[in-house]
């Protein structure tokens, strides 16, 4: 029963992560049928920065700020710069084009930040224990949890209850109509790439503690996202909070129960509902 | 006229090819063999990227499983080479991935499509990655030898030999996959790439052309799985790695999608520029990064459709 209820926890808070992330990379299908390949590279470039800011002033706070601040802007600026051009419409031009950034990425972590492996240690007042019955959780993990949540809240008060969120949908369901009656959608998109790119970069901090920082993270972190958006279905948030959570506890699960078989475990369950559902649990066509 | 001017190319290519390794040192010879090999590896992604306009970010699989299967059935099973079956295992296994995929993925297009072709191939590279005892791991299986036919003087060790034993199947598979996409077989999935929709409506089962399609995809890709790691002498799971698909898409991109020739000099390029790069500088990865974003940007088409225009 212990076991069962520490997995538990442990496969939320990883779940969490994976939201914040999959928030982000399925918004970006959603709104204009862009597979950022780069997301993973978003979540560990902001970690990356996390940690030189915490080195530098120690407050995690900062730490966070910079992280989602630097990658919301590298985010826009990729957008503008190469994603939102002509020649950036084939679904292959934009793979592409993330693909060539995970390398370039990838290449400059390697050369500011060395190969080895790294991590953030928690904030002062989130280190420490509590006790839930009869099992002890770090504070820290049920501080992800908690973040995750407000985030999760925010989203979808943003989406559903403001008129920008209004915006957004439209821009899901018809681009091409939302534009039609007087909606720059091209700001809209850039935006929503930008949303998508901050949340990976905050994620990237707030789960360095967790999980550390290292080379071939940007990948692992990737496909989890991706099986998370291929689950849930391409732009819809509630679908990213299910796949998130259903692929955070099977990996954690699965990584306890038959470590051999670790990746192996995830893949059947998006295998398993896609026999079932082809595409995803909230994704429409 | 145009059927003569292709001839002619057609032998000054063959030609040339046949005569390189007698021009160049032995170590450009090993060069133009593996170009040879991811030839044959991109052309077999151009029949589904290019003709039947399934964009695919997993055609590492194909590569990668067939590569496992004839290392683990020369270094573990048979403890030698035995070319025909390894051959026929590799063929068969890339053929049985694509119809096991196939299954799954064919039902999706377009973006999700992409997106579940990439889990799935990154699904068996953790089976690589996780199952030592079969896999040996990230180390990877070493120690695969090349064959040996025993007769005349053909020497497969010899790095010439190796290279025109490489070059008889490139031009087979080159031969068959030109047949393939000039058949009416070739030319419905064209249709399909155009507009799915109307090819359905003309009573095709599109369904089945595009499972036909990624069969035949996954045979040649298997082919090319078989040739690397003879040529390697060993695998790894980056055989597997969405890496290895990533760069077969560039390749079939820089060269010309849907032009069948055009991926195999895509190929040429790219492992020509990736082996200078990585003697020169240490910030290679950077290079070939802005190498795929600058592909994209200047010649989206590729480069066979620069010089051959109005092919169709």
């Amino acid at each position: 029963m212990e076991f069962i209820l520490a997995q538990t926890i442990d496969g939320v808070v990883f779940g969490m992560l994976l939201f914040l992330l999959a928030a982000g990379l399925t918004l970006m299908l959603g709104t204009m049928r862009i597979v950022n390949l780069a997301h993973g590279s978003f979540y560990v470039l902001g970690g990356y920065v996390g940690y030189s800011i915490f080195q530098w002033t120690q407050s995690f706070l900062l730490a966070c700020l910079s992280g989602l601040l630097s990658i919301g802007v590298l985010g826009i600026l990729t957008y503008k710069a190469v994603l939102d051009k002509r020649f950036a419409r084939a679904v292959q031009s934009q793979v592409l084009i993330t693909f060539g950034m995970i390398f370039i990425i990838s290449d400059v972590c390697r050369w500011i930040w060395g190969g080895n492996p790294l991590s953030i240690p928690k904030p002062q007042i989130l280190q420490g224990v509590v006790s839930l019955g009869s099992i002890v959780v770090p504070v820290y993990r049920l501080a992800i949890i908690a973040i995750g949540t407000v985030i999760l809240l925010a989203l979808w008060l943003f989406q559903e209850k403001t008129k920008y969120g209004a915006i957004v949908r439209a821009g899901v369901d018809d681009a091409e109509m939302t534009q039609g009656i007087g909606i720059n959608i091209s700001v809209v998109k850039t935006l929503v790439f930008g949303l998508g790119a901050l949340l990976a970069g905050l994620a990237g901090v707030i789960g360095a503690p967790f999980i550390g920082l290292s080379i071939g993270l940007d990948f692992e972190i990737l496909l989890s996202a991706i099986v998370v958006v291929i689950i849930g279905g391409m732009g819809s948030l509630r679908g990213a909070l299910i796949g998130a959570l259903i692929i955070g506890l099977v990996d954690t699960f699965g990584k306890s129960l038959f470590p051999e078989l670790s990746i192996f475990t995830v893949f059947a369950a998006m295998v398993a509902l896609l026999a079932i559902r082809p595409s995803g649990l909230f994704g429409t066509k | 006229m145009r059927q003569r001017k292709r001839a002619i190319i057609i032998a000054i290519a063959l030609a040339s090819l046949v005569m390189l390794p007698l021009l160049v040192p032995s170590y450009y010879t090993g060069l133009f063999t593996l170009m040879l090999i991811y030839a044959v590896f991109a052309m077999s992604l151009d029949i589904v990227q290019g003709y039947t306009g399934m964009p695919s970010l997993g055609h590492a699989v194909f590569l990668g499983t067939s590569a496992y299967i004839v290392a683990i059935l020369n270094v573990k099973i048979f403890h030698s080479s035995h070319f025909g079956l390894e051959l026929l295992a590799g063929i068969l296994s890339g053929a049985v991935v694509a119809a096991i995929l196939g299954l799954i993925v064919l039902r999706s297009s377009g973006t999700y499509l992409l997106m579940i072709l990439l889990a799935s191939s990154m699904m068996v590279w953790g089976i690589a990655f996780k199952w030592r005892a079969l896999t040996g791991g990230d180390d990877g299986l070493p120690g695969i030898t090349r064959p040996d036919f025993g007769f005349m003087s053909l020497n497969l060790q010899n790095t010439m030999d190796f290279y025109y034993f490489v070059l008889l199947f490139f031009v087979i598979a080159s031969f068959l996959m030109y047949l393939v996409v000039n058949s009416s077989f070739g030319h419905t999935l064209l249709g399909i790439r155009e507009s799915e929709t109307r090819m359905r409506a003309l009573g095709y089962n599109v369904w089945l052309q595009k499972y036909i399609a990624l069969i035949v995809s996954g045979i040649f890709g298997g082919l090319s799985g078989v040739l690397l790691v003879y040529y390697n002498g060993f695998v790894s799971p980056v055989e597997l790695h969405l890496v290895t698909s990533a760069e077969v898409l560039i390749m079939v991109i820089l060269g010309g999608a849907g032009t069948l020739f055009g991926p195999a000099i895509g190929a040429a390029i790219i492992i020509l520029i990736k082996n200078f790069v990585s003697g020169y500088t240490e910030h290679w990865m950077i290079i070939l990064g802005a190498l795929y974003i600058a592909t994209v940007i200047f010649t989206p088409n590729g480069i066979y459709r620069l010089f051959i225009r109005s092919e169709r």
